[in-house]
């Protein structure tokens, strides 16, 4: 279930009222770092608001006051040229001290975002590829590091500090409802810290143009209570299961046989290509080619009978394969739970 | 012909007006023809190809614009592919930008500044030529490349490694980096003549403080010019190196870098915003006065705010690059220039609101493009606000917000003003007015259309819409807000359809306009329209910031010129002495093969280095016909 995140944010959403809905909506906050975005933009926007109406009434006023013809356009008034000298001033000095609050606030606003992931128990390796995720979950035993793609399961209530790396160009990574974005550039580490106030799926998406499949790029951040992480990651740091069912082993041959080894890892089994997601638990996610299609038999056949029909581009090739190929291979991925 | 050539020539003071009049229309002519046509260095004649040109650029960007939102008007539109849209918007942002934004604020001043300053030409008229061959030269060859499916695809700021060497297509961003390159040599040279022409050619009499604002401001956009576009021709030549020759500027693997590209795109880049907006404001503030009828308040101020807008610009660029992970330090550094740059630019708004204030507004379409302008720009100068504030930027930054912004500045901040000059100053180019009826539609539509299409774009950005997707799925919430800018997007199209309309039958049928149909008060005003080859029958002395409303009907002027030869008046940079008589080329046919020559150059050098080699011996066989020394005894004092 997709969290349809109607629930209106603070009282002010009268002139963007349909801002704060949305699944990527940055006034909808669900985490600290988004919500402190969220806390900086209203008086931003109430400032902005209330100057521009402030310029407006007086160019409405100095087009409507009545005022005598001018034949000599080089006469001048002394006292009202005065007055606009005055008014000029002040304008400028209270334009000034705008200024000088918000960048006050924005200031404040930044050091707290800085100071985020000061603590953060939980590091995970973000890498940026075209045009999907690879998610690392760092730890000090090799055997317990976990690869997965596209999804970040996070334990709801903790800061979590993602590193941030690209493979091949740059990215951007960005969950609004969680923080704002970092880019991922290649040749160099960056950090964000993400962390998420309830259990939920938060939806995000690469921001910085990355080629043909820019749009499909995109991610879930699963933030559930600390148990179920724990769970999840075990689970995952199991190798696959071998297959039992008969049609399923014949699956397992065909994607030994037909290349798709030769691009992805199932750990456990001999396929250990490294060019495309890690596979050895793909069935328990939830979307395929990086939020593009649903983990459903009907999504995940879709994209291996056809991914450039469905994301032109992508580096995943159109493999030819006959019915019963294409559904031992379903089988068996589905089994990947 | 009555009088026979002296040894020292005729001078304009021996002479009566008729006999003066035919003698400099010969001395300055384009002549009739082919040959003629391309070999003019008239600034008139320049400045107005380039401006057709540029907005024939306008019209192609703008194209390329409405088919993405077709595409994009409904979810999982697949109206043009992933790679055709990648090319659309990639080639709208580099045309609307380098083909056509700085060139049209260029071309306004190459066609304006010698007439509002008084002088018979433009300095160093040859290289105006030259400048606007390359110009030309550059744009075709981006465009056949987009017709022939290679087309920018990387976005108007190229990102490497996306445009480098492993990840670019073909190509592909060879050809717009070497566009840029063609753009800027003809921007830099455009940048030179105007300073050198306002600095060395001004009428005697103009003081710095009586120079119009709009000289002003295309003044200061000049030097602006001078110091940014440097950077990006460095910075697209290391990409095209990178991508030919195996360099590794922006390689991480072997010590080079991304983000050296983006410090010196942006470092460029952001100072090109202003390179667009000042003249703009330029527009502004030259217009306003006709239809306040009065001179613009504030002027001393005015000028430093230009200044220091100016100044300010280059301090600004990394707000482009927030999300790449700054220090604290330098963010707030960068936030705090960023947001310094309001400070001059509401100094200029409250000086307008007061000259309309204290004046009297006559409701004609040029005014109205300036109010729509106040209107859209200040919102788009309060978003401005938002984005150079670290922690909001992180949010809106390469979402639709921005590109809501950035529209609203360039197209509130610079292209309501541009339209707003094209009205004003039609009559003086063509010698024939615009039409108000069809003029007020135009606004209109353009003004609500523009408003209908991009305000929304904020909310979309809010919702978390990033630019340059080429579709985005129906789940997203974003499906009824985009078709409405899409339909909102043919309304402004429309809008501008209005423009050439107007513009086509008002040449045919317009009124005729006169010298002065505003009863305006700078000298572009003071010679017949269309201005004759040579400008101005007898050169200009100005006593006064208005000098056609200082003693309307009496303009001094001075004497002492050749009639029979190309001269103008140099003076001092402050004050305008006159210092000499300053000979001015003749028509010359060798900038347009200079600039084919270094056309070729550019070209191959996408394909191989070595045309760098015989490209310059190439280039070099008509820059020596160009400078060619004739003999002709000109330089006395």
């Amino acid at each position: 279930m997709l969290r349809s995140g109607r629930r209106l944010s603070a009282g002010g959403c009268l002139l963007l009222i349909s801002g704060c809905s949305g699944l990527q909506s940055s006034l909808d906050p669900q985490g600290d770092g988004a919500r402190w975005i969220a806390d900086l933009f209203w008086p931003f926007l109430t400032i902005s608001v209330i100057v521009w109406t402030l310029v407006m009434l007086a160019l409405g006023w100095s087009l409507l006051h009545r005022r005598a013809p001018r034949p000599d356009p080089l006469q001048t008034d002394t006292t009202n040229e005065k007055r606009a000298l005055i008014v000029i001033g002040s304008a400028t000095g209270f334009t000034l001290a705008i200024l000088a609050v918000l960048t006050t606030l924005s200031f404040f606003t930044g050091k707290s975002l800085a100071e985020l992931g000061a603590h953060a128990p939980l590091t995970i390796q973000v890498i940026g590829h075209q045009w999907w995720w690879e998610v690392r979950y760092q730890d000090a035993s090799p055997s317990r590091i976990v690869t997965t793609a596209n999804e970040i399961h996070i334990p709801v209530g903790e800061p979590v500090r993602l590193l941030l790396q690209a493979d091949d160009v740059i990215h951007s990574f960005w969950v609004p409802v969680l923080n704002g974005k970092r880019d991922l550039i290649p040749g160099r580490q960056t950090t964000l810290t993400i962390e998420a106030d309830r259990v939920g799926i938060y939806r995000g998406q690469c921001a910085e143009f990355c080629g043909l499949q820019h749009a499909h790029m995109g991610l879930f951040v699963i933030a559930q209570p600390r148990a179920d992480f724990d769970a999840w990651r075990n689970n995952e740091t199991a190798p696959a299961k071998t297959p039992t069912d008969p049609v399923a082993q014949r699956g397992q041959v065909v994607f030994a046989a037909r290349g798709c080894a030769l691009c992805h890892t199932v750990r456990g089994t001999s396929a250990g290509g490294n060019y495309g997601p890690d596979l050895t638990h793909v069935a328990s996610r939830r979307s395929i080619a990086a939020a593009t299609l649903p983990m459903t038999s009907a999504g995940l056949s879709a994209w291996i009978a056809d991914p450039q029909a469905i994301k032109p581009g992508s580096h995943m090739p159109k493999v030819d394969l006959h019915g019963r190929e294409l559904t031992a291979l379903l089988t068996y991925l589905e089994g990947l739970k | 012909m009555s009088v026979r050539p002296e040894p020292h020539g005729i001078r304009d003071d021996e002479i009566g007006d008729a006999a003066l009049e035919r003698l400099l229309a010969d001395t300055w002519k384009t002549p009739k023809g082919v040959w003629g046509w391309f070999a003019t260095v008239d600034h008139k004649i320049i400045g107005r190809r380039y401006i057709v040109t540029a907005f024939f650029f306008l019209a192609l960007a703008g194209l390329s614009a409405l088919v993405m939102r077709l595409q994009l008007a409904r979810p999982d539109g697949r109206i043009v592919s992933p790679d055709v849209y990648d090319q659309l918007f990639s080639m709208h942002g580099t045309t609307m930008m380098f083909l056509f934004a700085v060139p049209v604020m260029e071309a306004f001043a190459v066609y304006l500044v010698p007439l509002m300053i008084g002088t018979r030409n433009i300095a160093f008229p040859r290289l105006n030529a030259f400048s606007y061959w390359v110009y030309v030269l550059g744009g075709l060859m981006i465009w056949v490349a987009f017709a022939l499916n290679s087309g920018a695809d990387a976005g108007w700021f190229s990102y490497v490694p996306l445009a480098g060497p492993i990840y670019g297509n073909g190509k592909r961003p060879d050809l717009w980096a070497q566009m840029v390159t063609f753009t800027e040599v003809s921007a830099l040279a455009v940048a030179v003549e105007i300073i050198a022409t306002v600095f060395k050619q001004r009428a005697p009499g103009m003081t710095l403080d009586r120079i119009p604002l709009y000289v002003w401001a295309v003044l200061v956009t000049s030097f602006v010019i001078l110091f940014a576009m440097p950077a990006v021709m460095v910075s697209s030549s290391m990409l095209i190196m990178d991508r030919l020759i195996n360099t590794h500027f922006f390689n991480p693997g072997n010590g080079g870098d991304p983000l050296l590209w983006q410090h010196l795109f942006w470092f460029f880049g952001h100072p090109e915003v202003y390179i667009i907006f000042i003249p703009a404001t330029g527009f502004v503030s030259g217009i306003l006065p006709a239809f306040t009828r009065r001179p613009v308040f504030g002027y001393l101020a005015l000028v430093l705010a230009l200044i220091s807008i100016g100044f300010l610009s280059f301090g600004l660029w990394v707000h482009h690059m927030f999300a790449t992970g700054l220090p604290q330090l330098g963010e707030s550094f960068f936030t705090a220039s960023s947001m310094l740059i309001a400070v001059p630019s509401g100094i200029q708004i409250f000086c307008w609101i007061a000259t309309i204030w204290l004046g009297k507004p006559i409701f004609k379409t040029p005014f109205l493009f300036v109010l729509g302008f106040v209107f859209t720009f200040v919102i788009g100068g309060l978003t401005g606000v938002m984005v150079a504030s670290v922690p909001l930027d992180l949010q809106v930054h390469d979402t639709y917000f921005v590109v809501a912004h950035f529209h609203y500045v360039l197209v509130g901040g610079a292209v309501f003003p541009l339209l707003g000059a094209v009205y004003y100053w039609f009559p003086k180019i063509t010698g024939r007015m615009l039409s108000e009826r069809l003029g007020r539609w135009n606004f209109w539509l353009v003004f609500l259309g523009f408003n209908a299409t991009f305000f929304p774009m904020h909310v979309l950005g809010i919702q978390g819409m990033p630019r340059r997707v080429f579709t985005y799925p129906d789940v997203m919430h974003w499906s009824a807000m985009n078709l409405f800018v899409s339909l909102a997007s043919l309304v402004l199209f429309t809008g501008f359809v209005l423009l050439v309309v107007n513009v086509i039958v008002s040449l045919r049928s317009g009124a005729i306009a006169g010298p002065n149909p505003w009863n305006a008060g700078t000298l572009e005003w003071a010679t017949p329209s269309p201005a004759p080859g040579y400008n101005f029958l007898r050169m200009p002395v100005v006593t006064h910031r208005e000098p056609l409303w200082h003693k309307p009907g009496e303009l001094l002027v001075a004497t002492g010129l050749r009639a029979d030869a190309r001269e103008l008046i140099s003076g001092t940079v402050a004050d305008a002495k006159p210092q000499m008589r300053e000979p001015s080329p003749e028509n010359s046919i060798w900038p347009l093969f200079s600039a084919i020559a270094v056309g070729i150059a550019f070209v191959g050098s996408i394909y191989t280095p070595w045309a760098v080699v015989w490209g310059s011996a190439l280039s070099a066989v008509p820059l020596v016909l160009w400078f060619w020394p004739k003999g002709t005894p000109e330089d006395e004092e």
